[in-house]
């Protein structure tokens, strides 16, 4: 079909156009992660009392340099909040980047799955009625319920989409299913439960990064040190499953497997960050789309950009919450989704190329 | 020499019985073979059962390979939104199984395979953007790259204009014979296999009714027999044997 001048030319360009993709793409991921560290110097700087970059700078580098005072209140009261938001949005968006993919789903997250419905559910047992799901420490009880709901519904989704016959089509339908079911279960929870009983369910459900502890936090970022390296160890099969089952399959690739052991792994990741900060739905969905449109798929670049995206999100939201009303923290589930979505919206439409 | 055989072959979906008992003599490496058969005969099972897909009783024996995984396959189905370069979807057919580590083999592979269907200058398009005959030929290019002994294509010109078609097929003649490679495909067109093949496979209802070289398989009575139609073949001013179809019985 060409000539061999032609292709010696062609040879040359395109091993050139490779190599520029990839720096390109490393770049970006430099670019994220140097904001990323910026937004998280922003928000410990951000509080009742306001610091300097320069003191908070120090004070992450040289403890000892700065007054007591403020090694407190950056180390142990801000840092775990702060740190909080990078690894829980990190972990949402990398489980909304996994189930689009394979789901072949622009509109899987954790939260349309069900996930977080059914987690808010396990929550508003405990703190409408005082039921505890598993034997628990009443500091746990309600992180613990929404855990174990969340693991539940993922359960049965799994379950669901092992039978035979059953499409990647029917586990989305599923997940929206679930959401119904548990949306009508916290209606009816709401219906007999206390005033003050409400107040409380209402408020987790907005999700707060104000829950956030050190053994939270370590329990948090343990998950997900454990759960990327095994995502990232199958970043060439995930990237294929994005081509289809068939060319999936004729690449040796056993699609329904892969499917069934990412779920489980990346409902693991939602089930922790939903269970310790509450609802927060727009992270899952929205980060892996930014990085999908900044790096494409290819999982070695997506799989990190997915994750730096969401925590950037998650922590420029956290910054957000502390400035728009002075002295009032809002709930990060509201920001995230007041001030990302529009933001998203002009991504995507400004973005000459199709997202998905 | 890549070598298969496939004895007494059969494939099932649940119950229902797909193949039963294909056997073949051996096919050897460098050179190509028509699976011909009229819609739902087979074809694709019978590749699907070839590659371990499907389960089945009867035996696909590969001999004289070393190779872990000697065969690729070439769906049908070439459509993806996936937001991925041309360059990139043919390095990930490369890569599976393989470190995340790219190394320059592998850029180079993906170089030949784009450079053989001569489609290089496609690499930095995005797949979602290509049109259908651009997408088939990128999708026997991510079955290439994987450097097999036996590349199995699930129809491989359907999406393709006339003087593609023609140009895939002469390149596939030429790679099976430059590197020794057993090359399988499945085709409506008869005239092209007639023109391209050294052999021909039909299969009919999940039987195979006729083996061997392509002229001695294609023949008139099959044409009416198996494919419904009368037609004719004769030898063409270059001397090759040429189909004419006169109707559709």
């Amino acid at each position: 079909m060409s000539s061999d001048t032609t292709v010696s030319t062609a040879t040359a360009r395109e091993g050139e156009f490779y190599r520029s993709l990839v720096t390109r793409r490393q770049l970006i991921l430099a670019a994220l992660t140097l904001a990323l560290g910026l937004s998280l110097c922003v928000d410990l700087a951000l509080g009742p009392a306001r610091y300097g970059l320069g003191e908070v700078i120090t004070a992450l580098l040289t403890p000892d340099n700065v007054s007591p005072s403020v090694k407190v209140i950056l180390w142990e009261i801000r840092m775990p909040v702060a740190l909080m938001a990078l690894v829980v949005g990190a972990s949402l968006s990398i489980a909304g980047a996994q189930m689009q993919t394979i789901l072949s789903n622009p509109l899987a997250s954790p939260f349309t799955l069900g996930i977080s419905a059914g987690a808010s559910f396990g929550a508003a047992l405990a703190l409408a009625f005082g039921v505890s799901l598993v034997p628990a420490a009443v500091d746990y009880i309600i992180p613990i319920n929404a855990f174990v709901m969340a693991m539940l519904t993922a359960g049965a989704i799994h379950l669901l989409s092992m039978r035979r016959g059953v499409t990647i089509e029917t586990i989305v339908l599923l997940g929206i299913a679930m959401v119904f079911i548990f949306n009508s279960l916290m209606a009816l929870i709401q219906f007999f439960a206390s005033q003050q009983a409400v107040s409380a369910v209402v408020f987790w459900t907005m999700g707060s990064l104000t829950k956030a502890t050190w053994p939270k936090l370590w329990i948090a970022l343990g998950v997900l040190a454990f759960i990327l390296p095994l995502l990232a160890r199958r970043g060439w099969a995930l990237t294929a499953m994005r081509l289809g089952d068939a060319k999936a399959e004729s690449l040796g690739i056993n699609p329904r497997a892969l499917r069934l052991e990412v779920l489980v792994l990346v409902s693991l990741l939602a089930a922790i960050s939903v269970a310790f900060v509450g609802t927060i739905g727009f992270i899952g969905l929205v980060g892996p789309h930014i990085a999908r449109l900044l790096l494409g798929e290819d999982q070695r670049f997506f799989l990190p950009g997915s994750a730096l995206c969401g925590a950037l999100i998650l922590s420029v939201g956290s910054v957000l919450s502390k400035i728009i009303l002075p002295g009032t923290i809002i709930p990060i589930g509201i920001i995230t989704s007041l001030v990302g979505i529009p933001f998203f919206l002009f991504l995507v439409l400004s973005h000459k190329k199709a997202s998905w | 020499m890549v070598t298969l055989t496939l004895d007494r072959l059969s494939a099932h979906y649940g119950r229902r019985q797909i193949l039963s008992e294909i056997t073949t003599p051996t096919f050897a490496g460098g050179q190509i073979v028509s699976l011909l058969g009229p819609n739902a005969a087979g074809k694709s099972t019978l590749f699907r059962r070839i590659l371990g897909l499907l389960k089945g009783g009867g035996e696909v024996r590969i001999e004289g390979t070393t190779r872990e995984r000697p065969v690729a396959y070439m769906p049908q189905e070439t459509g993806s939104s996936a937001v991925l370069t041309v360059y990139e979807s043919v390095l990930l057919a490369r890569m599976q199984g393989r470190s995340l580590k790219v190394q320059p083999d592998d850029l180079h592979e993906v170089d030949r395979s784009l450079n053989d269907l001569g489609i290089a200058s496609l690499g930095e398009r995005d797949i979602s953007d290509l049109s259908g005959g651009q997408r088939q030929l990128v999708s026997a290019a991510q079955a290439l790259v994987q450097a097999p002994e036996i590349l199995l294509l699930d129809e491989p010109t359907s999406a393709l204009d006339l003087h593609r078609q023609i140009s895939l097929l002469g390149i596939l003649r030429r790679l099976a014979r430059e590197r020794e490679m057993l090359i399988i495909a499945s085709l409506h067109d008869i005239g092209h296999a007639l023109r391209f093949t050294d052999q021909a496979m039909v299969l009919e209802s999940g039987q195979l009714v006729a083996c061997g070289t392509t002229e001695q398989v294609v023949t008139p009575t099959l044409l009416r027999h198996v494919f419904q139609v009368d037609a004719r073949i004769e030898p063409c001013s270059m001397g090759r044997p040429q189909l004419i179809v006169e109707a559709a019985v």
